[in-house]
């Protein structure tokens, strides 16, 4: 028998267990050439800021040891266009679609829920209080409870619609918990865990950090084991709390630690940029992972390290 | 796709890899290969992209590189018969003329790759073909016997002198255009030199195509790495994703002077205090 991969971010039922990862598949329509994008968990979109963003200058990247640091700074085009656009393609492709949103400020992320809220084809928002690849550091709210929480009260208040509200956070913070109890009580259903952290690599023959931005957001399976201890503990302290994992996941068996930590669903991401058939391979492996250990389905085994 | 190493050989400098391909179509001169490197659970997740020296479509396809990084390092270890994983053919290919007219190919060091492809594409629709292959030094240089086998004319320079003029490419360009009434510009190479070659077609009146160099993360337009300014067909300045968008762009509508830098007309640049 089959084993039943379906998953569920509170009120939203996935059809797979493995997503896009924002930012890693950028609206999900290059991605379609290796797969069959509706078939996805869920494409979580590149976020989405009001203006245009040219983002930041180049190098924008640099490869590090199993995994790559990026300071590519959110460019985008703009709320406008990604309806036109990327939002338009999603929906006549039926793909299950999480918006990322991203704003310089608590009004920002206030008027991109209000605009996305009136469309159709949203199924759900997770919004990015996380990206470390800002100008500011002021500017991560995820790195402050009452900061966190004050944009999530923002878009909770106008986010009338069903679909879930998940906020990214960052594995950059003393106590991951502390943050996460904020944002439930400001209102998220679930929360997307984790963002890059920040990190830097020096180029010693110029004598400069090698990215333009400096520093960037460290991603792939070296930041693995952290994730999978951000979520453990978030899982022990919420344990109803919905979670979508995410940081350096390569393989149904790294999917399957996600899961027994807490996650509910995966999302996939720096891996994509090396093999962008990732997400489907995996949700395949994660089933084979499950049978081979007598599971029956996804469900029964979000959490289960915690019961020893 | 996994394809099997046919072959992998020392070429001067570099190392000339055959791949059995059998689900790779048509190549166009200017398309590029990205490559897995590091097997399988190894620790380089980024693929290394080159563009595609030739192709038998449905058979096999081939590729030059010099090994000079960690990855590059370990794809001159494989042997015939290892199996690697390659996504090709990707990107914006060179844009052929329409009428038989007179063309210059320029390249610099294993920029030369694609340019044999290129040149036999155009010969084959009546146009002339120039080629002036430059590098540092003799051992840097690639494929001057197989473009002679093509071109109307080869002209080599080395900045050390070693072969051919001593010199840059940019150097013999000028008379070569003026002296065949040159329309078209094909170049590939590090980027100061196409920034030079660009700058030469412009003012000698020809149109230039340049196959940029920019380090790539994904290779298929999803990571917002390897972008570049350039001008569009609106007069305005964007990011472009030379995976994507490229890696082929008009020489006149790369802001070469602004390379790794967003100026700040582009499209969505930062506004005073950043972003």
């Amino acid at each position: 028998m089959a084993v039943d991969l379906t998953a569920s971010l509170g009120s939203l039922q996935l059809s797979a267990p493995t997503l896009t990862a924002s930012g890693c598949a950028a609206a999900g329509k290059e991605l379609a050439q290796f797969g069959d994008v509706s078939t996805l968990g869920a494409v979580v979109t590149k976020s989405i800021m009001m203006a245009p963003r040219s983002g930041r200058a180049t190098p924008r990247m640099a490869e590090t040891p199993s995994g790559m640091l990026n300071s590519i700074g959110l460019q985008g085009p703009g709320i406008e266009s990604f309806l036109e656009n990327d939002l338009a393609w999603l929906r006549a492709n039926n793909v299950t679609t999480i918006v990322s949103i991203a704003g310089n400020n608590v009004d920002e992320f206030g008027e991109l829920a209000r605009i996305l809220a009136k469309v159709d084809g949203v199924d759900g928002l997770e919004v990015n209080i996380s990206c470390p690849n800002v100008e500011s550091r002021g500017q991560v709210f995820a790195c402050n409870p009452i900061s966190a929480a004050q944009v999530i009260e923002t878009v909770r208040s106008v986010w009338h619609s069903d679909a879930p509200v998940l906020a990214k956070l960052s594995p950059d913070v003393t106590d991951i918990v502390e943050i996460a109890h904020s944002v439930v009580e400001a209102g998220v259903d679930g929360v997307s865990m984790i963002n890059t952290l920040l990190g830097m690599v020096i180029d010693v023959d110029q004598m400069k950090p090698m990215l333009g931005g400096r520093t960037g957001g460290l991603s792939g399976p070296a930041i693995r084991p952290v994730a999978v201890r951000a979520i453990y503990q978030v899982h022990a302290a919420l344990p109803h709390l919905p979670i979508l994992g995410m940081g350096g996941i390569r393989t149904g068996h790294d999917a399957l630690e996600f899961i027994a930590a807490g996650a509910s669903a995966v999302s996939i991401g720096t891996v994509v940029f090396g093999d962008p058939g990732a997400p489907w391979r995996i949700a395949n492996e994660l089933g084979q992972e499950l049978q081979s250990r007598g599971y029956n389905s996804l469900s029964e085994v979000v959490g289960l390290a915690h019961q020893n | 796709m996994k394809c099997v190493i046919r072959s992998i050989a020392p070429v001067g400098n570099y190392l000339h890899m055959v791949l059995d391909a059998p689900e790779v179509d048509e190549v166009a001169p200017g398309h590029f290969a990205a490559v897995s490197v590091g097997g399988i659970g190894g620790g380089m997740l980024l693929r290394r992209a080159f563009s595609i020296h030739k192709s038998t479509p449905g058979e096999s396809i081939e590729i030059i590189f010099a090994p000079h990084g960690q990855g590059t390092q370990w794809l001159a270890t494989q042997t015939a018969g290892d199996v690697i994983d390659i996504i090709a053919p990707l990107g914006k290919p060179f844009v052929l003329p329409r009428k038989p007219i007179s063309c210059v190919i320029v390249a610099g060091g294993y920029g030369a790759a694609p340019m044999e492809l290129l040149a036999r594409e155009l010969r084959s629709r009546g146009c002339r073909v120039d080629v002036v292959l430059g590098a540092a030094t003799q051992e840097k240089l690639f494929g001057v016997l197989d473009l002679k086998g093509v071109a109307d004319s080869v002209t080599v320079t080395t900045d050390d002198g070693t072969s051919g003029v001593r010199g840059r490419v940019t150097d013999v360009l000028p008379e070569l255009i003026q002296k065949n009434n040159s329309q078209a510009v094909y170049a590939c190479g590090p980027m100061p030199m196409l920034q030079a070659v660009a700058k030469v077609a412009q003012d000698n009146g020809a149109f230039s195509q340049c196959a940029v160099e920019e380090s790539m993360a994904c290779g298929i337009g999803v990571c917002m790495t390897c972008v570049l300014p350039i001008v569009g067909d609106d007069g305005v300045t964007r990011m472009a994703r030379s995976c994507v968008d490229g890696p082929v762009f008009r020489g006149d509508r790369v802001r070469w002077d602004d390379v790794h830098t967003v100026p700040s007309d582009a499209f969505g640049a930062p506004r005073l205090g950043g972003h």
